[in-house]
């Protein structure tokens, strides 16, 4: 959809920017502890700013562009330093990334600073991998995990081969290959709620595909797919769940366990 | 209008349809199966992706191309198809379509007319109104003789009995072809088929196909097939009428080798068709074979309104490889039947609001999850998700300053769905309100609401956590 694989990738930064997001703000906080856990262990400021709410995604794939706009607009001047925006979410980061320049391609000055925002949004894993450069260390037992890569973290971020290197700096942990695996979980915000008999079909599959894996848990970057699979396998009765990526980086390397 | 009401698609009727496709495992685990086969031929033809996004962007460039030239390309084609002895005509609906060519049957005393492989004779529903004029239309490629045969529509563009097994088959083939026993044999059942059309190959006083790419310059009809039954129909009656839509046009010769080359690799994942049919006219006097007459019909139907806004547009580029389909976890899953439209998949949400207007549609650019498989495989990059998005908005609001209404502008608008989304934006772009709401959502976490919407269908209720981010990093900042 996008380009991946050939972004310049700056020095590592003094301080970076969170933009959290609206669903790991409700529903996943610690997933976004935990990320900023990982960064300020890499002797990184972050910097929350207590103004943001959401991307605008939810109503722009809903076909109401005025509302977006408004959202967008109201997100747009929240990180006035050139500092990085980390988001802990690959379908979030490829709203600012990529459609955050087409919602205010009618407006020359609103462009300048979408462009400018889009340049510094990095996916937290993107981050992590080409910008930190961390060097994890794995305190974990050995553990074998599935990966679950939001479509749009695929598609417009790469998100699936960034976490995959990740990854593999933790020898302990095996990442098992699940079938159909770039196939959607059937999420897609608002598509969960107006066609649930089709979503919840794709979810099923999405999860019985995971656990056939003989994993012990599966891994997500994006909070919405994780919530859709987590509340699927709940309503079976299944006792696999899934992860959000950053909790299970900073448990598997953290000295004490992730406890903090 | 009668055909057309047939392709209205109430957003209850996909919805129950879709339900009822997605609890039959029979289908789930045969669609499953064949387009798991289909997305592995054609990845086995991709071997170097830095390859196919050249070829992709070269074939995408000629179809912008055309397409931006399109007025004059059909001027041309018009032009040098009547230099070549080819009646062209212009339908710019369904019933002008059937008109033009039950005309021309009648004008032969027509009684059978044999067809190739034309989803535009589908799109204007030819079948029903030959048989409304007394006249047989017979399918010759094999799927569409099966679903003809079994009085149903295509569930694939490319394949169209692909939701049939051969046992299925079988039994129609047993049941329906006289002096046929049952047999599951798919050689002997190709057999049957073959034996039937062959006879009807030499009897048919019309045969009828569709159109691949029409080359503008010189006057040509490339048709892509596998089977020969698109060679018999142009080649054995001696009236050979083609239909397509006034996309199809291409300026040079040589602007059809890549687009050919995506559309067999992409479609079935050939390198190339078994048949590749070039039809420039009619038999010239002293050759010895060919139709006697022949007529092309270029058909509008909605397309003119796809082609007058300029991201629209894009919707035409299609070569009708079906690729979308396959890789569409939706379609997967419910089918092509369930869409209730010519096209189904995510190339039929697109095109269809064009053809039939938004207020029969408008459910369908809503039954994707937006995951950009399709738009990620299109060989001529059509940017499938964001149209996707622009025909959800446009069934939901009014047209935009400087744009035309579409057919069925607006058709889907509701007060209720209006106010939910601006009050999700009033709270969204005020902080204050926003953070008040997270504070009360989690402090009133247990009185969250059972039963959620389609949410809770497949999945347990959501549940805000004890204390949000924006508290948790608002603690931080103090301590």
């Amino acid at each position: 959809m996008e380009e991946t694989g050939n972004r310049h990738y700056p020095e590592k930064p003094a301080r970076v920017y969170l933009f959290g997001t609206c669903l790991i703000d409700l529903f996943c906080p610690e997933a976004g502890m935990d990320a900023v856990r990982l960064l300020e262990r890499e002797g990184i400021e972050v910097h929350f700013p207590a103004d943001q709410t959401c991307c605008g995604q939810p109503a722009h794939s809903s076909g109401f562009p005025e509302q977006t706009r408004a959202v967008a607009l109201s997100q747009l001047r929240l990180f006035p330093q050139a500092w990085p925006v980390i988001v802990p979410s690959g379908s979030c980061a490829g709203m600012m990334r990529h459609h955050y320049p087409k919602i205010f391609a009618d407006d020359p000055q609103l462009l300048a600073e979408a462009k400018a925002l889009a340049e510094r949004v990095f996916e937290l894993s993107e981050f992590l991998l080409e910008v930190a450069r961390v060097r994890l260390t794995d305190q974990g037992a050995p553990a074998r995990v599935a990966l679950h890569t939001s479509c749009a973290a695929r598609r417009e971020m790469g998100t699936h081969l960034h976490v995959r290197t990740l990854l593999g700096q933790l020898p302990g942990v095996e990442v098992a290959m699940h079938s159909h695996e770039s196939e959607c979980c059937g999420f897609g915000g608002t598509f969960s709620l107006k066609h649930p008999a089709i979503s919840s079909a794709m979810a099923s599959d999405k999860v019985e595909a995971l656990q056939e894996t003989g994993a012990q848990t599966f891994l997500s970057a994006d909070c919405g797919c994780m919530l859709n699979l987590n509340h699927t396998l709940q309503k079976r009765g299944d006792g696999f769940q899934g992860q959000h990526l950053a909790s299970f980086l900073w448990q598997r390397t953290a000295t004490d366990g992730g406890q903090s | 209008m009668n055909a057309q009401q047939l392709q209205f698609v109430p957003a209850s009727e996909f919805k129950q349809r879709a339900a009822v496709a997605v609890s039959d495992a029979h289908l789930r685990s045969s669609f499953r199966g064949a387009m798991d086969f289909l997305i592995g031929k054609r990845a086995a033809q991709f071997p170097d992706p830095v390859l196919l996004e050249r070829q992709r962007g070269l074939a995408e460039h000629i179809r912008k191309y055309s397409l931006a030239r399109l007025p004059e390309l059909l001027e041309q084609l018009e032009r040098k198809l009547t230099e070549n002895g080819v009646h062209v005509h212009w339908a710019e609906n369904p019933e002008q379509a059937n008109r033009i060519i039950i005309d021309i049957a009648r004008s032969h005393s027509t009684k059978l007319m044999v067809k190739g492989k034309s989803m535009v004779s589908e799109e204007v529903e030819l079948n029903h109104a030959m048989a409304d004029a007394g006249i047989e239309a017979l399918e010759s490629d094999m799927g569409e003789y099966i679903v003809q045969l079994d009085g149903e529509k295509p569930s694939h563009i490319i394949m169209p009995a692909i939701h049939k097994t051969k046992q299925e088959i079988a039994r129609l083939f047993a049941a329906k072809v006289p002096g046929v026993s049952y047999t599951e044999s798919v050689d002997e059942l190709i057999g049957i088929g073959r034996a039937v059309l062959r006879e009807k190959f030499m009897t048919a006083e019309v045969g009828l196909s569709g159109v691949n790419f029409a080359v503008a310059e010189t006057g040509t009809l490339c048709l892509v097939e596998n089977e020969g039954n698109g060679r018999m129909c142009t080649t054995v009656p001696d009236v050979h009428i083609a239909i397509t839509g006034i996309e199809k046009v291409v300026e040079k010769l040589e602007h059809v080798p890549p687009l050919l080359g995506l559309l067999t690799r992409s479609a079935t994942g050939q390198a190339i068709t078994t048949y590749f049919n070039m039809i420039s006219g009619p038999r010239k006097p002293g050759e010895k074979d060919g139709p006697r007459e022949m007529h092309l019909v270029l058909v509008d139907n909605g397309r003119s309104q796809a082609y007058a806004d300029e991201q629209l547009r894009s919707t035409l580029q299609c070569i009708r490889c079906g690729a979308c389909m396959n890789h569409c976890p939706v379609y997967t899953r419910i089918g092509g039947h369930a869409y209730g439209t010519t096209y189904p998949g995510p190339i039929g949400a697109i095109i269809s609001p064009h053809l039939l207007g938004l207020a029969a549609t408008h459910v369908l650019p809503t039954a994707s999850s937006l995951c950009g498989a399709c738009g990620e495989v299109c060989p001529v990059r059509i940017p499938i998700p964001d149209l996707l998005v622009r025909l959800r908005g446009e069934a939901q609001h009014d047209a935009r300053p400087g744009h035309a209404p579409l057919l069925g502008q607006g058709a889907a608008k509701s007060g209720l769905v209006d106010a939910v989304w601006s009050g999700w934006a009033a709270m969204y772009t005020r902080p204050a309100l926003y953070r008040a709401f997270g504070w009360l959502a989690t402090r009133f976490r247990a009185l969250t609401p059972p039963l959620q919407s389609g949410w809770t269908v497949g999945r347990t209720p959501l549940k805000p956590a004890k204390r949000t981010l924006h508290e948790r990093m608002a603690a931080r900042r103090v301590r």
